[in-house]
């Protein structure tokens, strides 16, 4: 615990090192605003424009969460198809690598197109991009099952589902994890990406995506970058719930869990 | 006590000129022939590649025949599982269970009873002396503690028969003897018919009633070694002359087949 604490201690030091820097850079140089702005006038920016900021911020955790969490039952359901039937995975999978090599920049346009700018067309942006991870690494978990437990459960007589849901699945876990963790992070890039094609959802007011654009068409560069920090606070917000479930399910029994800790 | 085949044995296994070939025609057994009375504790031994190993996956009907028959109590080997347990090289346990989840799986399996499911898996943990463990997880076990889970598993379903694959191979010897006399107490009180696979001469002529040495390329039956130690078996019976001879005829025949 105590180690853990001079951790934490240690990477805000290290911040506010780097924090300095930024002032020191800017001040020395006499850059102006609209070049780099310094911490003090982000920090300005934050505190001035904090309801609107809250509301973006809010927006794309909703399309960047609802995606995600899309992307994790479909993701699973169709690795259960996949592990289920050899000739469906054969048939199918190949094409979920589809999914991940699509420029998800050209489609996002397209996309938009046919649901409707605003929140559920983000939303169905970042749900296509976090879906590949999930479903490639909960496969790989289901379908590498020790043959000799396959074989004690054959023994019991156990039914496919007993199998499916009592061994492939809890096998699963680990990988399954992985590949949410995968997605968790790139699923708030995907929702802004997806925002700035979408536009505004209702007049004036849009998520973090939107409102970079506006901001940088308004040059209000102080406030662009008090965006660009909420957006990357939201990707380590997503990573570390991500983490701590992780850590909920599997610290019991999984190699990987305990030693990260008490280390 | 456990009585030897003197009183007309009744056929558990009976395997009638088995022959099992793989996908790519290589021959795993041929022609083998075996019967195994109840209550009889036999074991295979033999080189690597002699098939000891696929015998027992055929007998479990976890591997499909080529040729011949396998009848357990005149039932196929698929029908006769609910008579049978196996247990394997490894501990094959589920790391996300308990020690008590795991032994409870076959019984969890076949929808037993909460209430009836804690009762015996309890008095099983307690038999095997597993009871202070039972909330671990099995990455918190030693190889030993391990197997002996196993072990529990698979007598928590009241098989009449059991089916072990070098369950000991990977443990330390000291660990090892320590489980052998373990399960032949076991075996004293419950009398099940196994079938038990080992590399280790010592270990077959400890524990069977029957030593049945397969000779490789392709697997085939040897040599049938009854072994006529006296029963109870205990730490002690490794330590006796008729013991230390057996050991040795039996390694002979052992040598024998290896080198021909």
């Amino acid at each position: 615990m105590k180690k853990q604490g001079l951790l934490l201690l240690n990477s805000i030091v290290v911040l506010l090192c780097l924090i300095g820097v930024w002032q020191t850079v800017v001040s020395l140089n006499h850059l102006p605003p609209y070049i780099l702005p310094g911490p003090l006038l982000v920090a300005a920016a934050l505190h001035d424009r904090l309801p609107s900021l809250l509301s973006s911020l809010l927006i794309t955790t909703e399309e960047a969460a609802g995606g995600l969490a899309a992307s994790i039952v479909v993701g699973i359901a169709i690795a259960m198809l996949f592990a289920q039937w050899r000739w469906f995975r054969q048939m199918f999978f190949p094409y979920t690598v589809l999914l991940q090599t699509v420029p998800i920049v050209a489609i996002a346009p397209l996309i938009i197109l046919w649901i409707g700018p605003g929140i559920a067309a983000v939303t169905a942006v970042t749900f296509i991009i976090c879906l590949a991870p999930i479903i490639a690494n909960t496969t790989q978990g289901l379908i590498s099952v020790d043959e000799n437990l396959i074989h004690l459960f054959l023994m019991y007589n156990a039914s496919p589902s007993q199998v499916l849901f009592k061994l492939r699945l809890p096998n699963s876990l680990p990988s399954l994890f992985t590949g949410i963790r995968i997605s968790a992070g790139i699923s708030v890039i995907g929702a802004i990406t997806g925002e700035l094609f979408a536009g505004s959802t209702s007049v004036g007011v849009g998520g973090l995506g939107f409102t970079i654009i506006y901001a940088s068409n308004q040059m209000e560069i102080a406030y662009l970058f008090a965006l660009v920090v909420a957006a990357t606070a939201l990707g380590f917000a997503f990573f570390f719930i991500v983490m701590f479930l992780e850590w909920l399910a599997l610290h019991n029994w999984h190699e990987s869990s305990l030693p990260q800790l008490s280390e | 006590m456990v009585s030897q085949t003197s009183t007309g044995p009744v056929p558990e296994i009976a395997l009638d000129r088995v022959t099992k070939r793989f996908r790519n025609a290589a021959v795993a057994l041929q022609d083998v022939s075996l019967t195994i009375a109840r209550g009889e504790f036999v074991t295979l031994l033999g080189p690597s590649g002699c098939g000891k190993s696929t015998l027992l996956k055929l007998v479990s009907g976890l591997s499909p025949i080529s040729q011949g028959n396998v009848s357990i109590n005149g039932m196929t080997p698929v029908i006769a599982r609910e008579l049978i347990s196996f247990i394997f090289q490894d501990a094959t346990l589920l790391p996300w269970r308990t020690v008590e989840q795991n032994v409870g799986l076959g019984l969890e399996l076949e929808h037993a009873a909460r209430q009836l499911r804690k009762e015996r898996v309890d008095k099983m943990l307690d038999l095997v002396g597993l009871s202070q463990v039972a909330r671990r997880y099995p990455r918190q076990l030693s190889g030993g503690m391990k197997m002996r889970v196993s072990i529990a598993r698979a007598l928590v379903s009241r098989p009449r028969i059991l089916l072990m694959d070098e369950p000991f191979a990977a443990l330390d010897e000291m660990t090892r003897d320590r489980l052998n006399e373990e399960l032949l107490r076991l075996y004293s009180e419950h009398k099940w018919t196994v079938l038990f696979v080992t590399h280790s001469v010592a270990e077959a002529v400890f524990l069977s009633s029957r030593v049945v040495i397969l000779a490789p390329h392709p697997g085939r039956v040897a040599h049938e070694i009854p072994i006529d130690l006296p029963w109870p078996r205990t730490a002690e019976t490794r330590e006796s002359q008729a013991f230390e001879e057996q050991v040795t005829q039996t390694s002979r025949l052992l040598r024998g087949v290896v080198h021909a």
